[in-house]
């Protein structure tokens, strides 16, 4: 499992590019269909320098830089330019190695071994050890933490150093995807004094922070000391909070700046015609999703769910609400980029004959839902709430559709109410997403949904070593979900940017949004 | 003179009771929105346990009157005290979107104040005529239309196509004075459209209305040109109620023009009242709202004087 960067000479790194150019022409000419610009055709070379300004549609004045209560884009692309982390998700959606040089695990995945990178030196001029990792992990542990990483990290029994460049991670049940959890955004490693994380932003990333205003903008330079060949190409870079879309396309029309998040899909079209930008859009993890009440009434009876979830046209808010940028759902959360994605599943389809014919067979006649969407969940939800009530009507099915306020949703609406609108931006690994809201007892099982066999094969898959095995474990999980889950998921979202002809990048990862918000350390500037 | 001090005196006693309740008003009104700081920051991601632990780490655990007289005291010594979402002192965290705030509202005023005063002049001189009509109907449209929309036209025709102006106000400590009048352009010029109307109307208005009296019959047969009868004999009489006009439109300068910060992404209080109302953060959202509710009561103060120092008959009551 040693994944390690190339340090080779220019002509290796230059066949290298060549070979990820290529598998990005190939992956456009699979996308082209969807609308990507196939400007990727032509190869440039990295080029250092520049001030790199980039629009996104987040940042609060609340926001922190401890990495604990990082809290959407704005912060997470500083999480990924400042901070180092152990682990990496290539554009190819391989992990590799960051600050962790290599790992093992023990033979029942219950215990990690992992080696650090020599050489890799803090803003401050401290070094990386062991201690600042087992800090760092530290910080998003215990009671007194308030990091939404707590819960995926309830497993990791012990952590600690052996010798200043190896951490061993010891874990209550065995997790072959444990590494994975490691690239998470939150899971910074900080320079640690006394067993303390400094989080005041100093990091080992490829940026220093330059000056933030919280909601506002923030900038940073090039680290002289960045241990990582090949990236980090900017001179400096400056993230600018844009709330609004409009603001934010007109920013970037008007050569403000350079970047964009979350483009306005209804426009997107017209905003395609102007020949000084690219629109990419990259298919994810991000998911919408509907989650009911297994355990309540009607929701409690399967045939009710199956009969919901025909009663759905998925192709219609493909069209309509993503105006075609993203795929398929087929009621299970696994995305098709995933290596253990269910290929041979039947895609679900729109049918109210059979949403009929499992009402029926539930001893219904009709059936009277009450659905509650709210804007919080995904831009759009309330609409498609509304489009869901006009195809189930025809099959019989009278969705009250309740819009409820943006403002608390989450806190007052979602998981309180039987039957909600929300969204998922996923999660790396098969198992971290279905650990997260669809096994029995999650604290964000959506559907309360507790499926004795699923429940059995999750644990299952998750210390199995052998890798065709887990795929058919998960694919019978996959089948398990779509057919008996109490989660409709109709569609999944691309990642849709807009950037300017003079940012230049590779294959875009898919991770995350924004280049698995490594834009920062992996764009460049063709015009410097 | 004597009166006015007295009025004063007893205005900023006013002032004083009216920002209390203020406070009292902001602080139950955000006690009684759904859910607090710690959900609001968690969002999706929030677990019982977590959201126990930042509550706890906030202070949050104690009740809510006994927080409130903490902060009253806290503000009575003049310290705004700590954000609660990352613990930045809130003096400073207000001090340079205050400064913006200030800075725009001036900047439109400048804009917009001489051109109402001189186009309402204008409009009464020419009454009724062509040229009244035409002031009328663009001052009329341009109130009528959204903020937002006024906006959106702007960036159109002076960023987008014509180019010379920047659609984002992208403006810090650092940018220099011409950086910062070409950053505050647009959304000066839209909220200068925005108020005009209402001044521009008033002072036509006020003139037109002292027309009939019989000093400015007098100053007419004395054979003086209609403008010198206006500005010389008409606008001084009319000027307490354009006064009122102008400084209440100020004080929206101040306190309304959230949303035209959001269209020009321009980092000014609204905005961070907006957040912090969002995120629960209460001692933020007090601390702007006392800011905003200060406005008012000096502006409304300032009217006050202003009109009766510019009426004669007020200033010597019997």
């Amino acid at each position: 499992m040693v994944k390690g960067y190339d340090f080779s000479p220019l002509s290796a790194v230059n066949r290298r590019r060549f070979l990820q150019s290529a598998a990005a022409i190939g992956a456009i000419g699979i996308g082209s269909a969807s609308g990507i610009l196939p400007s990727l055709a032509e190869v440039t070379t990295p080029k250092k320098g520049g001030h790199f300004k980039i629009g996104v549609g987040s940042g609060s004045t609340s926001d922190t830089l401890d990495p604990a209560t990082y809290y959407e884009t704005f912060m997470y692309i500083f999480g990924h330019s400042l901070h180092g982390y152990l682990t990496e998700m290539s554009p190819d959606g391989n992990l590799v190695g960051e600050l962790a040089e290599s790992w093992e695990p023990s033979k029942d995945a219950r215990t990690w071994t992992f080696k650090l990178r020599n050489g890799v030196e803090f803003h401050n001029g401290k070094s990386l050890d062991a201690d600042d990792v087992v800090a760092s992990i530290n910080h998003h542990r215990g009671d007194q933490t308030k990091s939404g990483m707590k819960n995926p990290l309830k497993t990791v029994q012990d952590i600690r150093s052996d010798g200043p460049a190896t951490v061993v991670i010891s874990l209550t049940a065995g997790n072959v995807d444990f590494p994975y959890l490691m690239e998470h955004y939150q899971l910074a490693i900080m320079p640690a004094k006394d067993g303390k994380p400094d989080i005041s932003g100093v990091g080992c990333g490829g940026y220093v922070l330059d000056g933030i205003d919280f909601g506002v903008k923030a900038t940073a330079k090039r680290f002289a000391n960045y241990w990582k060949p090949d990236s980090a190409w900017l001179d400096s870079f400056e993230v600018l909070a844009i709330r609004d879309v409009t603001a934010r396309t007109n920013a970037l029309t008007t050569g403000q700046i350079h970047a964009m998040d979350r483009c306005d899909l209804k426009t997107l079209n017209l905003l395609k015609r102007n020949k000084g930008l690219e629109i990419t859009s990259v298919g994810g993890t991000q998911h919408y999703s509907l989650g009911m009440f297994v355990d309540a009434a009607p929701f409690d009876n399967v045939d009710v769910r199956l009969a919901l979830k025909y009663a759905m046209n998925r192709q219609q808010l493909l069209d309509t609400l993503l105006n075609g940028y993203g795929q398929l759902g087929n009621d299970h959360p696994i995305a098709s980029s995933n290596r253990f994605f269910a290929k041979n599943l039947p895609k679900r389809e729109y049918d109210p004959e059979k949403a009929k014919f499992h009402l029926k067979k539930a001893g219904l006649s009709d059936l009277k839902v009450q659905y509650y969407a709210s804007d919080a969940a995904y831009t759009g939800a309330v609409d498609a709430g509304v489009l869901y009530q006009q195809d189930a009507a025809k099959a019989g099915i009278t969705i009250d559709v309740v819009r409820a306020p943006a403002d608390g949703y989450y806190d007052n609406v979602w998981m309180k109410k039987p039957f909600t609108a929300n969204y998922w931006g996923g999660r790396p690994t098969a198992d971290w997403t279905f650990s997260t809201a669809y096994e029995a007892g999650a604290d964000w099982n959506e559907s309360h949904w507790k499926n004795p066999r699923f429940n059995e094969l999750l644990i299952a898959a998750r210390s199995e070593l052998d890798d065709a095995k887990r795929l058919d474990m998960y694919i019978e999980m996959q089948s398990l979900c779509r057919d008996d889950g109490g989660t409709i998921i109709p569609v999944f979202a691309n990642y849709v940017n807009a950037l300017s002809t003079k940012v230049g990048h590779n294959k875009i990862g898919s991770n995350w949004d924004l280049d698995s918000f490594r834009c920062a350390e992996r764009w460049w500037l063709t015009d410097v | 003179m004597e009166s006015i001090a007295k009025i004063i005196g007893q205005r900023v006693a006013f002032g004083a009771l009216t920002l209390w309740i203020v406070s009292l008003i902001i602080f139950a009104g955000v006690q009684l929105l759904p859910g607090d700081i710690a959900t609001e920051l968690l969002g999706q991601s929030a677990t019982p346990e977590t959201v126990a632990a930042l509550r706890k780490s906030l202070g949050l655990d104690i009740p809510a009157y006994l927080r409130y007289f903490d902060w009253l005291r806290s503000i009575l010594q003049g310290n705004f005290g700590t954000a609660l979402a990352n613990g930045r002192d809130i003096a400073e965290l207000i001090e340079p979107r205050l400064f913006n705030t200030l800075l725009l509202a001036a900047s439109a005023a400048v804009i917009s104040v001489p051109l109402a005063l001189i186009g309402g002049i204008v409009s009464a001189l020419y009454r009724n005529t062509f040229i009244d009509r035409a002031i009328n109907v663009v001052t009329l449209a341009s109130i009528s239309f959204p903020e937002f929309f006024v906006a959106y036209i702007l960036i159109l025709f002076l960023a987008v196509n014509a180019g010379i102006l920047p659609s984002l106000s992208d403006v810090d400590q650092s940018t220099s004075a011409l950086g910062r009048l070409t950053a505050m352009a647009l959304p000066a010029l839209t909220l200068a459209v925005v108020v005009l109307a209402h001044m521009l109307r008033m002072t036509r208005t006020s003139i037109v209305n002292l027309l009939g009296n019989q000093y400015i019959e007098t100053a007419r047969l004395k054979g003086l040109p209609e403008w010198r009868v206006l500005v010389r004999h008409a606008l001084p009489n009319a000027l307490g109620p354009i006064a009122t006009v102008i400084v209440l439109n100020l004080a929206y300068l101040i306190t309304g023009v959230v949303v035209v910060e959001v269209v020009f992404v321009y980092p000014g209080l609204g905005q961070l009242i907006v957040d912090s109302v969002q995120k629960r953060d209460i001692p933020v959202v007090q601390a702007c709202s006392l800011i905003f509710a200060a406005t008012y009561v000096l502006l409304n103060l300032t009217a006050d004087v202003l009109s009766i120092v510019m009426n004669p008959r007020l200033m010597r009551p019997k």
